[in-house]
């Protein structure tokens, strides 16, 4: 049986391919990104409330030390195999080792309809994973140029950001209010979950389809890039998960969040921190290339990774 | 009748991401208040449709005094023309209480 999450994009993309005057109203794009975030943030905190400190301590620092390597390892292939500037490799490469929440929404949706649990305070990990990234991309940047003083700025600013905000403001109201703090809240954010992820997702098969355009200005390199490095990175990431003691589910969500490349986080980090780069370049292969590629191919493909080493 | 006042009506239109920088620029450069609203349209960054958070613009108007205006285009051309998504135009305006925009 298809997914709908799966359906409902490719609906978008199908209707922004046809030039359809079909609009989703920006406010309910924000509205439906606000409360993703939020769902998912209340759910892990609640997870986290009876889960043990010194295994999440351990997650969590390898959570960090992946977002630091994947970075590193796709600026590399950018600077040195592709000959891109400083710049753009460097934010290029912050956006592949941040993440997206809504592919991760999206392997979560796919794991649930096959009845493979996952631990529930994944959440967290997403949170965690976040943010370094965006500090090695704007530090691969600035190195060398006297300009290390935006590091800071862009801690800030990170932290500050509304996916950060949300999602550990919800992993905080989640492990105070427990499992139980939470329940009055699940016909909301639990019960509606899916269906607001299948809008998201009509909403970004329409922005996707917007983006094809510019992929042509991208250069098959980029391209080829945007390609190549989700199931690569899939791959680290599932082993990352494997380390971490995961279960199948586990580290089906790590290899895919390894894998997805940031469009909300990182491209609001790297604009103010590294403006030289070009955002087109960066967003036309995330969205245009590495998002669809993971909702359609990669999610299955990191699952059987997971089936396969746990 | 009313007296009029020329003042200078500053347009901004600029990329989200730079909204927060041009509203301190704007204090800098000694303006007295300004009014915001979204916006989406094409220009030589290519379509910006405001449909998710890279593609957000903003339109910023600024009425102040000639002195003002000029010092306010000169530091956001200087700053941000040559990364950012920004265009900014000088209309002739008159206004009834001259105060409020120095």
């Amino acid at each position: 049986m298809p997914d709908p999450v799966v359906l409902f994009f490719a609906l978008g993309l199908a209707a922004r391919l046809a030039r359809s005057d079909l609009r989703m109203p920006e406010p309910l794009y924000e509205a439906l990104s606000i409360y993703l975030l939020l769902a998912l943030g209340l759910k892990g905190g609640a997870a986290l409330a009876e889960s043990a400190a010194p295994a999440l301590a351990g997650q969590a620092l390898l959570a960090v030390a992946l977002g630091c390597v994947l970075p590193l390892i796709a600026f590399a292939i950018l600077r040195y195999a592709g000959g891109i500037d400083r710049s753009n490799s460097a934010a290029i490469a912050a956006h592949y080792g941040s993440v997206s929440v809504v592919t991760f929404a999206a392997g979560l949706a796919y794991l649930n309809a096959r009845a493979i649990a996952s631990e529930p305070t994944m959440p967290f990990l997403v949170a965690v994973l976040e943010v370094p990234a965006l500090l090695v991309g704007v530090l691969l940047a600035r190195l060398g140029t006297g300009r290390e003083a935006q590091l800071l700025r862009t801690v800030r600013e990170a932290a500050a950001g509304k996916s950060i905000v949300l999602l550990a403001g919800g992993l905080a109201i989640g492990a105070l209010l427990g499992k139980e703090g939470t329940a009055p809240l699940q016909p909301l954010f639990g019960d509606l979950f899916k269906g607001a992820l299948c809008l998201f997702m009509l909403e970004l098969g329409l922005v996707v389809g917007g983006q094809l355009p510019a992929l042509r200005r991208a250069g098959a390199f980029l391209a080829g890039f945007a390609l190549a490095v989700p199931p690569l990175f899939g791959a680290l990431g599932a082993g990352t998960g494997w380390l971490m003691g995961l279960s199948h589910g586990g580290i089906a969500l790590m290899a895919t969040l390894a894998a997805s490349a940031s469009y909300i986080a990182a491209p609001a980090a790297m604009r103010m921190a590294v403006p030289e780069a070009n955002p087109a370049l960066s967003i036309s292969v995330v969205l245009g290339v590495t998002f669809p590629f993971n909702v359609l191919v990669g999610i299955p493909l990191y699952e059987r990774m997971a089936a396969a080493i746990a | 009748m009313t007296a009029l006042h020329p003042r200078k009506l500053v347009t901004v239109v600029c990329e989200a991401a730079l909204e927060r920088a041009v509203l301190d620029t704007l204090r800098m450069a000694g303006a007295g208040g300004y009014t915001a609203t979204e916006a989406r349209g094409r220009g030589s960054r290519g379509e910006r449709a405001g449909d998710w958070e890279g593609s957000r613009s903003t339109e910023i108007q600024v009425l102040c005094d000639a002195d003002t205006a000029g010092r306010l285009v000169e530091a956001l051309l200087a700053r941000y023309s040559a990364d950012f998504a920004l265009t900014l135009w000088v209309s002739d305006v008159v206004v009834a209480r001259p105060a409020k925009f120095p």
